[in-house]
Formats: structure tokens, sequence, C-alpha cells
């Protein structure tokens, strides 16, 4: 368990993602990929994915809480998936602009 | 949070796709090539020692580099006006010393011997290698400051407005990473040191697209660049666009079919020129952008669709939303305040506040002027319409305060430059023995007319308070290289009896 703060990027110690903190609710949770915690300094070798998180990360998507108190983006692509507290995290669906530059 | 943290992304995700492209030069560099420069060059920068990385040149393949390695490196990244006197430029270096400086081969050979700068041309900052073989790691405290932008000071001297990192990242992330297919290119036109510019590189590469360059605006260049590079989208200032629409005069489309959007701002779109544009550019949307440097660029949008209804509808409230400047981006809330600070009613016209986790509102020595609520006020005056669609008066500080009744310099603009033989308007406000301020005008014409004409054509439309009391017929309005009316001068030429 630890707290999250915004800019802090976090990896995968099961796969190559890596994650990018957008926004995060104060207090501690457990943040995990691929089934185990992600760390600040932590090398992906310490484990394999979880079969029941391993539906994948994708570069630049946007991932959510239920109640979107959490948001994360992933920077580098794995094979694990993102969770919270067991449950895991859903592609934030992005609203069209128009170009403006 | 980091900006250099877009670039890993695209080198990691697209990295063999051209990211820039110099349009005068013809050399390019792919989003790896990009990414491996910054990184060596964010090195250079760390044992340079500098304070800052100052930029002083046009657009060229250095710029994004720059940019990149600053953020790389944790050193802000300042881009100066190369069009600035040298004495301009001095007093702006003295305040970002001692910096790293990339600038062109003049400079660098009158700067060479100055031991408060390091110094380098596009050429050596390409060639300087760093003494280690270290890979530093970037800071993601979203605090630590990007970018620092001396703004354009139409009413003083410049400011340094400061943005953050978390300012920039927030505004970047309203688009969708990677999102723009291999064959997207923008047409990059705005200078490096505009807010826009700095805009246009961080997007497009946090949408893997490609940038075309084109160091200097000249309309048939800028459209045979476009045709060339198979341009996709672009953005323009008033002024450009104009010219642009000057050039193709006579012919019934501009032949741009590529061409699927152009985005304007930074000024006052005249409202002939844009119909125009509409026209001549058949199958290109359209989208108004209004943002300000302390706010990282765009802060409300007029897309496309409102643009067409705009032009096709006989209905008046919609036909004056080509004037308006739309609706606030997500995450960005506006509100219309008076001189107390109170909010205001729709369609009452007052102070632009804003807020939103992309505005900055900070400036060097002066601090934030952000509210503890998070308000900041932009000094624009303006309304928002029932349908929440802001319009644009014009600087708050140009507001004309004739007799205690505050009138908007843009608004009489707006009729003087509906008249058949004018051009081009500029309404100042100046001393009035009698009123405290009164109205003037300079206009440009394209017919002769007379001074009493246009003063009854502004009592036809409007109250008459808001009639000029003088009328200057000028060969050129000033503006800036930006597309800013220098109202400034306009207002120094009335304000002086012997010009008159």
């Amino acid at each position: 368990m630890a707290s999250l703060a915004t800019g802090q990027r976090l990896k995968s110690t099961v796969c190559t993602t890596e994650i990018m903190v957008i926004s995060a609710p104060e207090g501690d949770l457990e943040l995990t990929c691929g089934g185990a915690l992600m760390g600040a300094d932590a090398s992906n070798d310490s484990g394999s994915v979880d079969p029941d998180f391993a539906s994948g990360t994708t570069i630049g998507k946007r991932y959510v809480t239920e109640d979107g108190d959490l948001e994360l983006l992933c920077v580098k692509p794995g094979d694990g998936s993102l969770a919270v507290n067991g449950t895991e995290l859903k592609i934030k669906e992005s609203k069209k602009l128009p170009k403006t530059d | 949070m980091n900006i250099a943290l877009f670039l890993e992304m695209a080198a990691e995700a697209q990295g063999d796709r051209v990211a820039f492209k110099d349009a005068l030069t013809g050399e390019s560099i792919s989003f790896a090539g990009l990414y491996k420069a910054a990184q060596a060059k964010s090195q250079v920068l760390h044992e340079s020692g500098a304070s800052h990385c100052a930029l002083i040149d046009t657009s060229n393949l250095t710029i994004p580099v720059a940019l990149f390695a600053s953020g790389w490196s944790g050193i802000p990244y300042v881009p100066i006006n190369y069009r600035l006197t040298t004495d301009e430029i001095d007093a702006l270096i003295d305040r970002v010393k001692p910096a790293f400086v990339v600038t062109d081969a003049e400079r660098r050979e009158a700067w060479v011997d100055r031991d408060d700068l390091i110094i380098h041309d596009r050429q050596s900052f390409r060639d300087v290698h760093a003494q280690s073989d270290d890979i530093a790691h970037w800071s993601m405290e979203p605090d630590d400051v990007a970018v620092v932008l001396f703004t354009s000071g139409t009413t003083g001297a410049p400011k340094a407005a400061i943005m953050r990192h978390r300012h920039l990242v927030s505004y970047t992330l309203m688009m969708d990473f990677g999102s723009a297919d291999e064959d997207e290119a923008a047409l990059v036109t705005v200078p490096p040191y505009h807010i826009a510019g700095i805009a246009a590189i961080l997007t497009s590469v946090y949408q893997c697209r490609r940038v075309v360059q084109l160091a200097t605006f000249e309309p048939d260049n800028w459209l045979r660049v476009a045709r060339e590079e198979g341009i996709t989208s672009t953005f323009v200032v008033p002024t450009m666009l104009a010219r642009i629409v000057e050039s193709l005069e006579g012919q019934r489309s501009a032949n741009l079919p590529n061409l699927q959007a152009i985005s304007y701002g930074g000024g006052k779109m005249p409202l002939n020129v844009i119909r125009k544009a509409m026209d001549l550019f058949p199958d290109t949307e359209f989208t108004n952008a209004y943002g300000l440097t302390e706010t990282s660029s765009t802060i409300t949008v007029l897309g496309p669709e409102e643009h067409r209804t705009a032009v096709a509808s006989i209905d008046p409230t919609t036909q004056k939303r080509l004037t308006s400047v739309g609706l606030p981006v997500p995450g960005i809330e506006i509100a219309i305040r008076d001189d107390e600070g109170r909010d205001l009613a729709t369609n009452v016209h007052g102070e632009i506040f804003v807020r939103g986790d992309q505005v900055s509102g900070e400036y060097e020595g002066i601090g934030s002027r952000v509210d503890d609520d998070g308000w900041f006020p932009t000094r624009d005056a303006g309304y928002v319409d029932d349908d929440g669609y802001l319009f644009l008066d014009g600087r708050a500080d140009d507001v004309i305060v004739r007799g205690g009744e505050n009138l908007s310099p843009g608004e009489i603009e707006d009729v003087l430059r509906d008249h058949e033989c004018v051009r081009d308007a500029a309404v100042v406000g100046m001393p009035s023995e009698e009123w405290g301020e009164a109205v003037a005008a300079a206009v440009e014409v394209s017919h002769d007319v007379s001074v009493e004409t246009l003063q009854s054509w502004v009592r036809e439309h409007m109250r008459s308070s808001r009639v000029p009391e003088q009328i200057q017929f000028w060969d050129e309005l000033p503006y800036n290289e930006t597309g800013k009316l220098l109202r400034r001068i306009v207002k120094e030429a009335f304000a002086d009896p012997s010009s008159t």
C-alpha cells in the first residue's frame, strides 16, 4: 500500500508496463500491474504476469477507476493489466476535439 | 510530470516516423532521432551550469531539440523574439543569465566573448558533445519550470510568464496520444517564441504528427509548401489568413484538398476574411482558438460545425457566432466579472476570468496572479451569451471610459469595418476635457470616404456615445508580427495634439 502523487512514474515488476499518475485520490491504495505491486524503481523481472490480470496495457491510453478519482497514463505498454485493490482499471474514453494547432 | 515524457512515448510508438521537417532546408528528423538528440543535449545543458536555455532564432530543427533537452535537464526553455532590437534582446538576456544560448551565426559572433553566456549557433549546437557519457533522468516534479516566455508587451515592458511542467502536460493531455495517421502533417508558421508555436510542438509530438516548419511567412510560398508537403492541418494568425486570402484573389478555390483543418487565433479575425477563406477552402474545417500565454495556449474553441452553421444561417444570433471564440475546452472554466470581482450575468460585458489545470498565470518577479480559488484574471474584456459562447471585446485596459460609460473598442471597430469603404479600423480612447475619454478611430480605407459619412454610419448602427469624435485615415494600421493590433501606437497619435 502506498499513496500516489500526481506526476509520479511507476513501473510494473512483472512486465514492461510503465505509467504516469495524472490524478490520484488522497490516502493509500494498492496499485498493481499483472497482479504485482508497481514501484518507482522496480525492475520487471521479479515474477510473471498473473493470468487473471493479463489483458495488457496500451501506450497513450488513460486508465481510470470506476469513480474516476484515479487516472493513469500508460507511457510504456506491457502484458499485465492495471488494477487497484484487485479491481481492473478501465480505459477512459476520449473526447473528440477540433484541431487547434 | 515532464514534457520530455511525450517525446519518449512518441519515440517508443512511432520512432521511424518523421517528426519535424524544415521546409527551408529540406532537413528532417524522426521521433527516435529527436529523442536521441534531446537526450544528448540535455547532458550538454546540464554540464553547462546555465540557469536557462535561451533560443533566439527562426523555426528550424534545433527548436524542438532545445525545448525537450531543456525539459529533460530541468532548465527553463526561453524562446526570445529574434525580431527585437539588439538592445531589447540584451535586456531580456540579462534577466535569464547565466544562459545557454542558441542563436544565429551573426549574433553568436557578437556575443562569443561574454562570460555570462554559453553561446552556440545552429551548427555548433548540433556538433557539441557532453563531457561525460552519463544519461540523466529527468525530474517528474510537476512544479518544475518548463518554459519562460516574454509576453509581447503591447502595453509596457515585457513580463516573463512562467509555465511549469504540469501546465504544459495538462494542456497536451487534451489530445489523444498517437492519434495522427502517418500521412498527417501540420504546417507551423507561428514563430518559436509564441505560445502557439510551443503548443504546436508539444501536441504534434504527443499525437505523433509530422510538423513542417516554415520559418518565414509569405502567402504564395505558404500555399506552395502546403501543396508540396501534403499539409493536413495548420494554425494561422489573422494577418496570415488575410494575406493568403488576398493572394488567392480572383481564384475560385485554394486547391488544397488535403488540408483538413485550419485553426486561427492570436488576434481578432475580420469577418470578411473568415467568410472568404471558408469559400476558398471548401473542404477545410475552420476552428477559432482563443488562448493566452498564461493559459498554456487554447482555452476556448469555436469548432467547424459552428462555423458552417453561422455562415448558412439567416438568424442574427446564430450568424453572430462567427465572431465568438467559442466554448471552453475540457478542464477549463470561464467567468465574467465586474471591477469589484463580482460574477456577471450572461450577455453582460466584463473581464474574463479563467480556471483550469493548464492555467499558470504566474510571472517571474511578480508572482502568481491566480486567486485562492484558482481564477486568473486575463485582462481581456468580453461576455458570454445564453448558450455559453464567449465573445471578446479586446483588452480590458483598452476599454474606453466615456463619461462613466464603458465602451468596447472592438464593437465600434466591427461597425466601422462593415462600411464598404473601410478595410480596417482601430478605435481608442483619447483624452477629453468634457468626457474624461472620448472615442477616436484610425481607419484604413479602400475608397475615399469622408469623416462625416463614417460618423453617421456609426450613429445609424450604435448609440451616439460610440460615434468617434475624431477619425484619422491611415495607410496601414500597426500590427505586431503575430497579428496583434498595436493600439498603443494609435492611442499615441491621438494623444499628441501635433498629429491631429
